[in-house]
């Protein structure tokens, strides 16, 4: 299997209005030295509650860094080709770069995407001003046709492209707005919980469009991202657990959520309302606390405060990665000194 | 912009000190280093004028734009939060008013009072020009009305003047001040165009009534510009001033209109 | 869980319509059904199939196109005058989805709860004000002294719809109508919140419809399901029951539908 994305140790944050050079104002450290790596053919999910960095990250994958956002560190790759991370100072030609890049190497499926369709606009308009932005000379009839197709060979009903916005489900807005933005094959879709405002039956078309492209080789990889851990054993075979900025545990999605080494790991899977038979009699256990803000975070692990395992060492140094698995690592501290990291950790958090 | 005219209408007189009835010099003097400005038809200082004028104007404005948007809120609100038969009722009053010309008013005033105050000409033009903010005003509350906040408020027990009050005002403040300097912009240009057909207030100088005089001293043709220009000219600053504040505020209210990476 | 066979609120062949002519929509068509005291009762249905609706017509913010609500066996349908309408509201209360639009951006939490007791007859005095608002903080495991100064936008998502909660609880009401609570909530706060359900049925015996599109967390935390669709109830019954053997094709399809941990896509 070859690597189709790679993000080495990517730290970025948002700077807050005030005086002075851009160093040296107060940030909020959104997102702090993440390292991920997302296979061919693969869907990597991204996990974590609202607050983690993981949207950040999202949109640092695909390319589309603004102000008031700055990526101090790291390094974005996709197929080979480095993905502009610069932000404030970047030349007129860069921002024309990254245009291109957005779309063509990386497409993005925002939270809500839906809600961007114009309410003015046929979905046929909306399909040929995204195309007419990538490729200046299309013409409506090659840009309605090209779509067409696409939605033939997914199975969606092309009648869906005469309509407007109003008069589609939000299920159906979000997957026709999936496939407008994968119409030119980028390589990687990232998709930043694109579920949320859908219901079950929704939510499952839009997961199996996805494979659908997946499988159809209209892109090469999918990054998900989501707080609904079971959706990322529907759809995700590795995944990623992000905490407070710091990417805390990653590996095989079973693995991960069925016997999850770091703390925090395992309080989320607690904490997960599954309709499962036999559940309905025990009351699940949650975290006390919230997770912490990040304009001055918590020193070396940020989950220290409410980690029911925390040690000293947890406020003083940033835990390592460590390895719990075949390709399962967490970065954990407590996970780090036990040799059976897993068994001991899961024992404390269950009582 | 705003403050520059308003500065200049307060405190301009204090530094001239110069009576606005005072007579100095010969009538129709061009511009000289005497009368920055000319004289008008009686040989009165053109730049005092303009300064007392332009306060004058200013404050008949404020006085209608207070009156107007007070009127306009009220009636607004509780129609656009009642609505059915108190809306009916409402906006028929509304609808009446509307009808009414301020010109109309202020002749049948004219002859009943001896004298048109500032005040009196606030009056008219704030009591004969609510109907637009009503309007604007009925249509926010009716909307705000179905919000969630006001559910919850309603579900506290809150009696419709304390919805109104904490639920629906509040809310609609950016909009009340946008209204407000277009009133206030629509209301000094009114008091100018009832001036110069000869309703302005009397024994006293304003934008209006210096334009007045002009025309019926028939300054176009006599080629006595200082008489005429300058009050036009500040009356249209005013305008567009108030307009340039409503276009900032609104840019401060509404985060999706600012420019990009304009600081504010 | 026990709770007294005692039906607190019915609703008889209850109808809401909107618009009119060949644009109407029902959005609540004929649903008659029974809450009983103490229990959690969840509607299920996807957005769209009335279940907000019938929310609102319960607590009376609506009012029906025709069919009958009874509360306490006494019949509450008509319009009715504002004092009427507290005397219910004291007893109903509710909490909205959106915790963001539902609290006014301009009140204090302080301010927020001190209104809702406007409620009470005879008023309470000073003291009991105060103690009331304190204890609905603590029931949703807030600090009083360090929230009560504090406006919408300086608090999380979740402490917002807490507030919210405890809001309702401020009058201490036999009924609780959650609308969609959690939808806009994490799902890891999520499980603190319906936990939070659970214990006020269990400590004071409070009756909650709790209305969701997540037939997961309506299966968790209730004793009794509704499902609607398209306005229309088309299966209700004991949790269990329905879990084990749903009849309406609807509901077996919501069932199956809903994400589980033991699939794989």
């Amino acid at each position: 299997m070859s690597l189709l994305l790679e993000a080495r140790h990517v730290t970025a944050g948002y700077v807050l209005e005030g005086t002075g050079p851009i160093e040296t104002r107060p940030t909020i450290q959104a997102v702090a030295d993440v390292s991920l790596e997302l296979q061919e053919g693969d869907v990597l999910g991204i996990a974590g509650e609202s607050g983690c960095g993981k949207s950040t990250l999202a949109t640092i994958l695909a390319g589309v860094v603004r102000p008031p956002l700055r990526v101090t560190a790291g390094e974005v790759w996709i197929a080979g080709q480095e993905v502009p991370l610069e932000g404030p100072a970047g030349a007129p030609s860069k921002g024309r770069q990254s245009a291109d890049l957005l779309g063509r190497v990386v497409a993005m499926l925002p939270q809500g995407a839906m809600n961007a369709l114009n309410p003015t606009l046929g979905v046929q308009d909306f399909v040929y001003d995204v195309l007419r932005s990538h490729i200046p000379e299309i013409t409506r009839q090659e840009a309605v046709e090209r779509a067409k197709e696409r939605m033939e060979r997914l199975g969606l009903p092309p009648r869906v492209l005469g309509a407007y916005p109003h008069q589609l489900s939000g299920g159906m807005k979000q997957r026709v707005v999936a496939v407008v933005s994968t119409l030119l094959n980028p390589d990687v879709l990232v998709a930043d919980e694109p579920t949320s405002a859908l219901d079950v039956t929704s939510q499952r078309m839009l997961l199996a469009l996805l494979l659908n492209f997946l499988e159809q080789r209209i892109i090469r990889g999918i990054v998900f991202i989501t707080h609904e851990l079971p959706l990322l054993r529907y759809i995700a075979r590795r995944v990623a657990v992000m905490y407070a900025g710091q990417l805390v545990e990653v590996g095989p999605t079973d693995r991960v959520l069925f016997t999850p080494s770091h703390p925090y790991t395992q309080a989320l899977m607690h904490a997960t309302i599954v309709l499962e038979k036999g559940t309905r009699r025990q009351r699940i256990k949650t975290v006390g606390g919230a997770p912490p803000e990040l304009v001055t975070p918590p020193p070396g692990c940020r989950f220290h405060p409410r980690c029911p395992v925390a040690m000293p060492i947890c406020s003083q140094a940033v835990p390592p990665t460590v390895p719990v698995g075949e390709r399962h690592e967490a970065a954990c501290w407590y996970v780090a000194g036990d040799p059976s990291g897993e068994a001991g950790a899961a024992g404390h958090a269950a009582q | 912009m705003v403050a520059g005219v308003v500065l200049f209408a307060v405190v301009g007189p204090m530094i001239v000190g110069r009576e606005p009835g005072e007579i100095v010099s010969m009538p129709f003097d061009p511009p000289s280093r005497y009368a920055l400005l000319g004289t008008d038809n009686f040989g009165r200082d053109e730049l005092t004028q303009l300064m007392y004028g332009a306060r004058t104007s200013q404050l008949i404005g404020v006085i209608a734009g207070v009156i107007a948007l007070l009127i306009g809120t009220v009636v607004g609100t509780v129609t656009g939060y009642h609505g059915g038969n108190t809306d009916e009722i409402l906006m028929g009053i509304t609808n009446v008013f509307i009808t009414i010309p301020s010109f109309v008013v202020l002749i049948l005033l004219s002859i009943a009072l001896r004298s048109r105050s500032v005040l009196v000409m606030g009056l008219v033009i704030g009591i004969t020009s609510w109907p637009w903010t009503a309007r604007a005003v009925r249509a926010q509350a009716s909307s705000l009305r179905a919000r969630e906040h006001v559910d919850v408020a309603r579900l506290s027990g809150a009696s419709g003047l304390s919805i109104i009050a904490r639920d629906i005002i509040p809310y609609m403040l950016s909009y009340l001040a946008m209204a407000f300097t277009l009133q206030l912009s629509s209301a000094v240009l009114t008091e100018a165009s009832l001036s110069m057909l000869g309703l302005g207030p009397t024994n006293t100088v304003s934008l209006g009534v210096l334009l007045q005089w002009a025309l019926l001293w028939e300054a176009v043709r006599l080629g006595n510009w200082w008489t005429f220009l300058p009050p036009a000219f500040l009356l249209a600053l005013i305008a567009f001033s108030l307009q340039l504040l409503n276009a900032s505020l609104d840019e401060m209210y509404n985060p999706r209109l600012r420019r990009r990476g304009a600081a504010k | 869980m026990p709770h007294s066979d005692s039906v607190l609120i019915e609703t008889r062949h209850l109808t809401r319509t909107f618009g009119q002519g060949a644009r109407q929509v029902r959005a609540v068509d004929d649903v008659s059904l029974c809450l009983r005291r103490g229990e959690i009762a969840s509607v299920v249905g996807e957005s769209g199939s009335g279940k907000s609706t019938l929310a609102r017509l319960l607590l009376r913010l609506l009012q029906p196109t025709a069919g009958q609500i009874l509360f306490e066996g006494v019949d509450v349908t008509g319009k009715s005058s504002l004092r009427e309408l507290r005397q219910y509201w004291r007893k109903v209360q509710a909490v909205f989805q959106d915790p963001f639009s539902s609290f006014n951006q301009f009140l204090t939490v302080r301010k927020l709860l001190e209104r809702v007791l406007g409620l009470e007859t005879p008023s309470l005095d000073p003291e009991a004000r105060e103690a009331r608002v304190r204890w609905a903080l603590e029931q949703v495991a807030l600090n009083p002294d360090a929230i009560l100064g504090k406006l919408s936008h300086e608090m999380s998502g979740g402490e917002r719809q807490r507030v919210m909660i405890a809001r309702a609880l401020v009058v201490r009401p036999l009924v609780l109508v959650a609308d969609e609570p959690t939808t806009m909530v994490d799902a890891s706060s999520r499980a603190s919140i319906l936990n939070l359900l659970l214990d006020l049925r269990d400590e004071f015996g409070m009756t909650i419809l709790f209305i969701t599109h997540d037939v997961s967390l309506a299966t968790y935390v209730s004793d009794t399901l509704f499902v609607m669709q398209h306005g229309r109830l088309v299966e209700s019954g004991p949790v269990e029951k329905i879990t084990e053997s749903p009849e309406h094709p609807y509901t077996r399809q919501l069932f199956a539908d809903a994400f589980s941990m033991s699939e794989r896509g």
